[in-house]
């Protein structure tokens, strides 16, 4: 199975290189949330857990937490900055208006 | 067993001895009997094999390089544009490390349409990292095609075994069958490191930048280097089974030798017949045959012209603005050595025009009388 | 609660797919319904870059990478190699537009003429994104592409890639769309149940290519659903035609392209053009369906 690694790989040598280009880890070092100009923060007063933000989510970049809300079972979504591109598609497709943005400072 | 078979067929019967367990092909002329054969053998279950019957050869030879990712052994046949059309996924095979087996029939390329032999498509290849095996006759053929699979899968680079049109692809010639057993014996199954397995997933030739592809091509330099020494040692296995040895080359007639002829697939057995006739006369001449042209067995071409005063290359293919191709090859390869005699290259027999026995004879005698080099091509038949 | 699609997220983050990119998602969603058990292959096209660079992946399945014109060849290939081990595998033809339409379409016929046991998926984001917008047999009548200037812009509509396939009477072929992946995931799990050669389109919006923003991606996937630009439909056979999504209230095709900088130097003559062709391309779909709306 692939295995992460928190940087890009580049072989020192032939001999620590596989014999033809064959992919041996995940993309997981390849922290795309730098390429986020508008931060999406979920207001979770407002989320009905209806999950449509996650389900559009192109990275994908939101997890879903499995939570109990009035004795049911609901999946919270909680998104991952490491890798959310910015790119809006959650907040503009968001039902009820539950997630709003902030300006990336840096 | 003994059969009576043309060399397009050696190509099928060697497929089949191999265990080839895709095959994917596009008929063209002078090919067409090896796939038909082919489908004969799988329809009636001589051969258990997949035949994709493709719709050109580009998808032939992508059918076999995917196939053989997964860790199967994969066959196609083709030749002139067939192979041209399949240039591009002829680097494929060499970069995805795919050792596929194919047989080429030698044809002239178009325009003007020709179905008659010529060595210019396959040598057209030469640089795409394919090994190429040019075959003087039938047995060679269907010997090589078992070899080639061997070769092939030990340093995972696809190879080339070549037969002339008409005078191979079409003509019958006694062959001597080896037994299944024994191949079975001689070619060990297909193993891959890296193969296609949702079990273990991979990711096969994606995206590499400066600071890895080069590395990726020193180690594809180093795997056909290391396809040198193999061909002999499998070459000299297979006489240990089969009672018919090969190289790299074939040499005849040159112990005593102060000229060569080179030259390469029939003519080359041709030549033979030219030598045995000057040697009658009293000359002493003998034969250079390239067998193995990638890997070039530069080593060999280098030793064996050291000790002469003249050779012959006589190619049956053309590089426009340069010359023949072995002769560029063999002179390349002599360069830079101390003892070297002149090198005389000799371009015949293009579009399948006959070269016979007085025509090499002519040759060797016309270089007799020359004191040096005067010019890269001796045209040998033209009408000029 | 349940999920509306399933849960499990095959393909991994990091990947290098443009911000609101539906190719991403496309490939998000088949993986959801194909599984781990299958493999894909590439040819030229974004996912060759999106996947990410030697020696990393995103898929996490077994992915090989081909020549542009070889996609269903490859597949071919492949399918046969795990039939000669006795494998059952799901193996699938992943290419662009430009690879499908365009220089692919000779290995696809013919592999569909074979019926091939191969799923081919044409993620359609209607021109050569990954070179920098150029035009394809599937970019859209007077859309701008870089070959295509606003002074003289595509002059022919989208090639009918649907009747073509469907003219190849393979078992099934389904159109999908990124704005609804529950349908996307039910016809891609139909699809991976069949033998033979299944081919399925996804309608991809492209936010860099198309000139659009990247928030609207699903709104510009659905808008084509909703004005009938792209309608989601099932081939069996190549004879019966069905349509999966019915539109209630039907849009106009301006507010699908008014949201497209790819259309923006359009007249109002030029959109009443399209929608007009947009009428008449639906009432030949009708006939085929059978339905009349």
């Amino acid at each position: 199975m692939p295995k992460k690694s928190e940087v890009k790989i580049i072989f020192e040598s032939i001999k620590d290189m596989p014999p033809l280009a064959v992919s041996l880890y995940t993309m997981d070092y390849n922290k795309t949330g730098s390429w986020r100009n508008v931060r999406p923060i979920i207001d979770y007063d407002k989320c009905t857990y209806c999950t449509i933000c996650w389900k559009f989510c192109p990275e994908p970049s939101i997890d879903l937490e499995k939570i109990e809300v009035d004795g049911k079972e609901k999946f919270k979504p909680i998104i991952n900055y490491k890798y959310c591109k910015g790119c809006g598609i959650c907040w503009t497709e968001c039902p009820v208006d539950a997630i709003y943005t902030e300006e990336e400072s840096e | 067993m003994r059969k009576v078979i043309i060399g397009n067929h050696a190509l099928s019967y060697g497929a089949m001895l191999s265990r080839a367990q895709v095959i994917a092909a596009y008929p063209i002329t002078p090919q067409t009997e090896v796939i038909e054969l082919l489908s004969e053998m799988c329809a009636n279950g001589e051969l258990d094999a997949k035949f994709i019957k493709v719709e050109s050869e580009h998808s032939a030879m992508t059918a076999c390089v995917g196939a053989s990712a997964t860790g199967v052994r994969t066959f196609t046949a083709t030749s002139a544009q067939g192979l041209a059309l399949m240039h591009e996924v002829l680097h494929w095979a060499v970069g995805a490390r795919t050792p596929v087996v194919m047989g080429n029939i030698n044809r002239a390329m178009a325009p003007p349409w020709t179905i008659w032999t010529e060595q210019t498509d396959s040598l057209s290849q030469r640089d795409t990292g394919w090994m190429q095996i040019y075959c003087q006759n039938n047995q060679e053929v269907l010997d090589s095609v078992i070899q080639a699979y061997k070769v092939a899968e030990q340093v995972k680079l696809p190879a080339m075994v070549i037969l002339a049109a008409f005078v191979l692809s079409h003509t019958s010639e006694t062959v001597e069958m080896p037994e299944q057993e024994k191949v079975d014996e001689f070619l060990p199954p297909y193993e891959l490191e890296y193969k296609i397995d949702p079990d273990d997933p991979h990711a096969f030739g994606g995206l590499t930048g400066p600071d890895g592809y080069f590395e990726l091509r020193y180690i594809i330099q180093k795997a056909i280097e290391d396809a040198i020494p193999k061909w002999e040692e499998v070459g000299e296995e297979f006489g240990k089974l089969f009672g018919r040895s090969y190289g790299l080359v074939e040499t005849y007639k040159i112990e005593d030798a102060k000229e060569l002829i080179i030259s390469s697939a029939t003519v080359a057995s041709t030549a033979r017949s030219a030598i045995d006739y000057l040697r009658e006369k009293g000359k002493k001449v003998g034969l250079l045959r390239i067998r193995v042209f990638r890997p070039f067995p530069a080593e060999k071409v280098k030793s064996l012209l050291s000790a002469i005063d003249k050779a012959i290359v006589i190619d049956r293919n053309i590089s426009f603005g340069a010359s023949g191709i072995f002769y560029q090859e063999v002179k390349a390869a002599c360069y830079n050595e101390k003892n070297k005699p002149p090198i005389f290259g000799v371009i015949t027999g293009l579009g399948g025009r006959d070269v016979g026995k007085k025509d090499i004879i002519d040759i060797y005698e016309y270089v007799m009388k020359q004191d040096k080099v005067e010019s890269d091509i001796i045209w040998k038949g033209v009408r000029v | 609660m349940k999920l509306s699609i399933p849960e499990e997220e095959i393909m991994g983050h990091g990947h290098l797919a443009c911000q609101g990119c539906g190719a991403a998602l496309a490939m998000r969603y088949a993986l959801k319904a194909f599984g781990r058990n299958t493999v894909m292959t590439f040819p030229a096209c974004c996912w060759s870059v999106i996947d990410g660079p030697f020696p990393h992946s995103a898929v996490n399945v077994p992915l090989f990478h081909t020549c542009f014109e070889a996609a269903a060849s490859t597949a071919s290939g492949i399918k046969a190699g795990f039939d000669a081990q006795g494998k059952d595998v799901n193996v699938v033809a992943w290419a662009g537009d430009g690879g499908t339409y365009d220089i692919g379409i000779q290995a696809l016929s013919g592999a569909a003429e074979r019926n091939d046991d191969i799923i081919y998926v044409c993620y359609d984001n209607e021109a050569y994104m990954n070179t920098g917008v150029q035009r394809s047999g599937s970019t859209p009548y007077l859309s701008w592409t870089t070959t295509t200037p606003v002074k003289h812009p595509k002059q022919r509509p989208k090639k009918d890639i649907v009747s073509i396939m469907a003219a190849h009477r393979i078992p099934y072929l389904a159109t999908a769309s990124v704005a609804f992946p529950e349908d996307m995931i039910t016809k891609f799990k139909k699809a991976k149940d069949i033998k033979g050669t299944r081919f399925l389109l996804v309608f991809s919006p492209c936010p860099p290519g198309w000139r659009a923003n990247p928030e609207n991606t699903i709104k510009l996937a659905k808008l084509a659903v909703l004005t009938r630009v792209f309608p989601l439909i099932e081939v069996e056979n190549g004879r019966v035609w069905k349509l999966t999504k019915k539109v209630r209230t039907v849009k106009p095709v301006s507010e699908y392209l008014k949201l497209q900088g790819r259309f923006r130097h359009l007249s109002e003559d030029d959109v009443a053009v399209i929608q007009e062709n947009t009428n008449k391309d639906w009432e030949i779909l009708m006939d085929k369906v059978g339905e009349k709306d």
